[in-house]
């Protein structure tokens, strides 16, 4: 939690140039001399087939092949020098080929007709035709609105497609939407409201380039491993890194600045840099005059956040604020980059453009090195929005409100603009709607609310209140073990399909094996209950291929235009940024090179932003912040991660982080108490922590849940759930609550030897996880 | 002159053991990782730091000279091969005698297992598996040339003194720029190893 000087900062050597298409650090001569044809179709190697695909995890994408062997399965993995990552990959992407074939696949579908049932296997005909007749039954009685569907952001774009797509189609309800509303729906709102388009302004690539970056809200050492590369490629040639977090991160530590702010005090911290920016006369007024609108009313307000009340609010010295706004407006060449810690709050969309305000301010924007980026959490986050599976958009981003928007796309459908339903509401409304019985049936795609979404009280009662609940997935995860039915799907590996990556690069995955016998792809699922629903005639999709095709026509024209990426284009380039409007366009990296915005009057519109405290108020009785986020070696909900051994190795269980100012010893079972519940943990004791913050990872269903204890506080914009910031307290207690195995199918145990560190009762080493060297 | 070969820098680690898991993936000990993982000051800091084997030369392999069953080939591109396991007694002389803590003995199968730096990769010209995906380079593959070019001022460490020992590794650390008193490859006079004067 310390600061390097400035001055000492800017006396760094000279940049060597580095050109950031050809490799960023470490990573010239390796792999891909040696005999295997980089990003080649099946290149055959002593009977090895290596695929070329990319992670399934996070926003990174990074480019993996997949190794099969002569029976067509897929065995392991082989780092890729795909541009994107240059052969690196992180725990989660080495070990991401063992869930292919892992013994706890859900191989049949599975059903119930009331959750008093145990599950039993049947066929796909009774899982889609029981499924088909409840969806009749519970629209027939309540209406089509009272039938829901909730996607996911790690499926592929054709599949989001598909989803928002049969939403509206085949099941005529509004009600859809999709779990990267608890993704990156802050920034994603914050950059439609300032730049009219809905992605990160630059490329990872520009990272090199830059000379100051400003990392706000991301533990980019855990959550995206791969990305640190390009930060410490930066700091190579001198560049500044400024970390804006509560906790001291591994990025934190070596950071020049590291800004250790309250949880929940965000855009107070922001506005109160852009007051010295303006004080200090740092800003680019030239800029701001010729491309921006609302400029005066953001200086007036900033004005009110000097930087000593901001000190104040976000706990932090004022000195600090004041030499944030110096480095950042002195760089020639500055960047943010931020994610879920500015995002998930009921204040997310103002904190992300308290972001843009500053990076605007100074003229940082549209230029190499210069400008912002969103850090997407799912290897989806970005395109699975862009063509309407979240409730308010239809394809190519286009509004479901708009009627011209809704007139293109029912031309494309081949339907009545009167038969399309108009915006549902939000992933954890939904929730809120099951418990009021106005949604009584749901189907789940690829999620995992009862980890994922808060107050885990309120989603297990509006799940359970719900009449009918079927789920998609390859493994059974806490959500699906409460469904009635489970269809068991493909993994990335079985099925083609393109992702958006943070940069909103659009990257292809190919197929490497067959789907194991008895399972299905998500589109012929989609597909065979849109035909039993009797709208066969517009899901006539053999596969990916096709629904690609379709997509690229309903994009066409729009801010999110995907027209010119083909499948070969992307075999041949490796990834294509869009917009991308037709077959010669090479893609558009890097936004507003020009100074226009995606606005109608080519403008940045600049949004004045008020600090307001978090929702759950500190009292006495709860004077901690508890803030949540991810380690390295889990994903998400953990669904995936929690089955895969040297994962739970690395990391077997969560605990609670907590400064040694409590008294507590590293072990000690501490009992975290919220509004919503208490749980307990294993203390690990660190000073990398503020003395008035608790942090608790969130991969781990109850007892162990983080998500049990935080709130269902929404930002009103995003309807981001408020994740990072709630009130607690801490209290000894007697021991911890024990990880539960991760469901399975009827009749199998979780595979046991995934599972040996499950029920230790120790913290892990460090965040990160248990150290290797003590163990073997 | 130092060849091709690992350079460690934990000032860039950032724990996340991707080098663990990938280590794991080599042909030669599949399912097993030769490369250790320290969270140096738990507690304190999140700071960590990777061990792979130093491949030590002057003296050359202390593991190897101790074996009884010469079960450990040092190759003439000076890498320290993992025990021959139709010679290894599992007897564990080669755990006590490295000074680095990197040889362990698979209790089961008693036979010892440790890094090859990839033998089976580097020997086609590709690099370790740990040093392919570390993403932050603090596992970097290759000549100190290229090092440098990279990182520009980066400075680098190939001994260490134990006692009265000083031990010259095939693998060289990444060192503070203004600590530059180690012996870098291909030349400047012992000075100072690990902060002690050593003229
Ligand atoms: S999880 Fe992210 S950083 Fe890790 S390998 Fe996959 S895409 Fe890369
Ligand atoms: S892969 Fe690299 S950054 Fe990650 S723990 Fe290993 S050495 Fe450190």
């Amino acid at each position: 939690m310390t600061a390097t000087d400035p001055a000492k900062a800017a006396s760094r050597p000279v940049p060597v140039s580095i050109d950031p298409s050809i490799a960023p650090p470490g990573t010239r001569n390796f792999r891909d001399a040696g005999g295997i044809p980089a990003d080649k179709w099946h290149a055959d190697q002593n009977g090895e087939t290596l695929v070329p695909t990319h992670c399934c995890f996070c926003g990174v994408q990074c480019g993996m092949y997949l190794r099969v062997d002569k029976g067509g399965k897929v065995f392991g993995v082989e780092p890729r020098n795909h541009d994107i990552n240059r052969m690196r990959l992180c725990p989660k992407g080495i070990n991401a080929y063992q869930q292919v074939n892992h013994p706890d696949r859900l191989t049949s579908p599975l059903m119930r007709r009331s959750r008093d049932e145990e599950f039993k296997e049947c066929s796909w005909d009774e899982a889609l035709d029981f499924t088909v007749s409840e969806i009749r039954r519970i629209q027939a009685e309540h209406g089509n609105d009272a039938f829901g569907l909730l996607g996911g952001a790690s499926l592929f774009s054709e599949k989001t497609y598909l989803v928002g797509k049969f939403a509206r189609v085949a099941l005529k309800t509004k009600h859809v939407d999709y779990n990267g509303r608890l993704c990156m729906v802050s920034a994603a709102g914050a950059n439609k409201l300032a730049f009219g388009i809905d992605r990160a302004g630059n490329p990872f690539s520009d990272i090199l380039l830059s000379d100051c970056l400003l990392i706000a809200g991301s533990n980019v050492g855990e959550c995206f491993p791969v990305m640190t590369q390009y930060l410490w490629g930066a700091r190579d040639r001198g560049a500044t890194l400024i970390v804006i977090d509560p906790r001291e991160t591994a990025v934190a530590r070596t950071a020049d600045i590291h800004v250790a702010l309250k949880p929940g005090t965000d855009s107070a911290f922001f506005n109160a840099v852009l007051n010295v920016v303006i004080d200090q006369g740092l800003t680019d007024e030239a800029y701001l005059a010729a491309n921006t609108t609302g400029w005066d009313e953001v200086k007036k307000t900033v004005a009110e956040y000097p930087p000593a009340r901001s000190a104040e609010i976000c706990g932090i010295p004022a000195s600090q604020i004041v030499q944030v706004a110096r480095v950042f407006a002195g760089a020639d060449r500055a960047m943010a980059w931020h994610a879920r810690g500015i995002e998930h709050h009921s204040q997310g969309v103002e904190n992300c453009l308290s972001v843009i305000n500053l990076c605007v301010a100074t003229g940082n924007i549209g230029k190499p090195g210069a400008g912002y980026g969103t850090i997407t959490g799912q290897g989806n986050g970005q395109g699975g929005r862009e063509h309407g599976q979240k409730s308010d958009l239809l394809p190519g981003g286009r509004s479901i409100t708009n009627p011209e928007h809704r007139k293109q796309i029912c031309q494309i459908w081949g339907i009545e603009e009167s038969e399309l339903p108009g915006a549902g509401t939000s992933m954890m409304e939904m929730v809120w709607q099951m418990q009021r019985k106005e949604i009584r049936g749901l189907i789940g795609i690829c999620n995992n609310p009862f980890v994922s979404l808060p107050n885990y009280a309120v989603v297990k009662d509006g799940y359970d209140t719900a009449e009918f609940h079927a789920q998609f997935d390859f493994f059974l995860s806490e959500t699906a073990a409460n469904a009635h039915v489970v269809f068991p799907v493909t993994t990335w590996a079985e099925d083609e399909g393109v992702m958006a990556n943070a940069e909103a690069r659009v990257v292809k995955h190919n197929k490497a094996q067959e789907p194991p016998a008895g399972v299905r792809t998500d589109t012929w699922v989609i597909c065979e209950l849109a035909r039993r629903l009797g709208a066969g005639q517009h899901f006539d999709f053999p596969g990916s291929r096709e629904v690609f095709e379709e997509l690229r026509i309903a994009s066409a024209g729009t801010v999110n235009d995907y027209y010119g990426i083909t499948y070969d284009r992307l075999d041949e380039t490796g990834g294509i940024v869009w917009p991308c409007p037709s077959t010669e366009h090479p893609g558009t990296p890097r936004l507003f090179e020009d100074g226009r915005s995606y606005h109608a009057d080519g403008k940045i519109h600049l949004q004045v932003v008020e600090w307001h405290p978090p929702m759950d108020a500190y009292t006495e009785e709860f004077p901690l912040s508890l803030t949540t986020g991810r380690t390295v070696a889990h994903f998400l909900s953990g669904n995936q991660t929690r089955r895969l051994g040297a994962l739970v190795e690395q990391t077997p269980r969560p605990w609670v982080e907590v400064h040694p100012s409590h008294g507590f010893r590293n072990g000690d079972p501490v009992r975290v108490v919220t509004r919503r519940g208490s749980e307990v943990f294993p203390a690990l004791v660190t000073e990398a922590i503020r003395p008035d913050t608790v942090f608790i990872p969130y991969h781990w269903p109850v007892p162990t849940a983080a998500n049990a204890l935080t709130i269902d506080a929404l930002d009103p914009r995003s309807k981001i759930p408020e994740y990072k910031v709630c009130a607690a307290r801490i209290e000894a207690a007697e021991r911890v609550d024990e990880v539960p195995a991760p469901p399975t199918a009827p009749g199998h145990e979780a595979y046991p030897e995934t599972q040996v560190s499950r029920t230790d009762p120790l913290p892990p080493t460090a965040p990160q996880g248990r150290g290797t060297a003590e163990r073997s | 002159m130092m060849g091709r070969t690992i350079f460690i820098d934990p000032g860039r680690c950032i724990g996340c053991q991707a080098c663990v898991s990938a280590c794991r993936e080599c042909d030669s000990h599949r399912g097993k990782s030769m490369i250790h993982l320290d969270y140096t000051e738990p507690g304190m800091s999140v700071a960590s730091l990777p061990s792979v084997c130093m491949h030590c030369e002057d003296p050359v392999a202390p593991c190897a000279e101790v074996c009884p069953a010469d079960a450990i080939l040092v190759t003439a591109d000076g890498v320290v091969q993992q025990a021959d396991t139709t010679r290894c007694i599992g007897c564990s002389n080669c755990v006590n005698a490295c000074p680095f803590g990197i040889p362990k003995i698979d209790l089961q199968a008693k036979l010892q297992m440790k890094c090859n730096l990839c033998y089976d990769r580097t020997a086609y010209g590709l690099a370790p598996m740990c040093a392919t995906v570390c993403p932050t380079g603090a596992l970097f593959y290759g000549t100190l040339e290229e090092l440098q070019a990279e990182r520009p001022g980066v400075q680098v460490a190939d001994s260490f003194v134990f006692g009265d020992v000083v031990v010259q590794t095939g693998v060289a650390m990444v060192v503070p720029a203004d600590k530059v008193q180690w012996p870098v490859p291909g030349g400047l006079p012992v000075v100072e190893i690990n902060g002690r004067d050593v003229r």
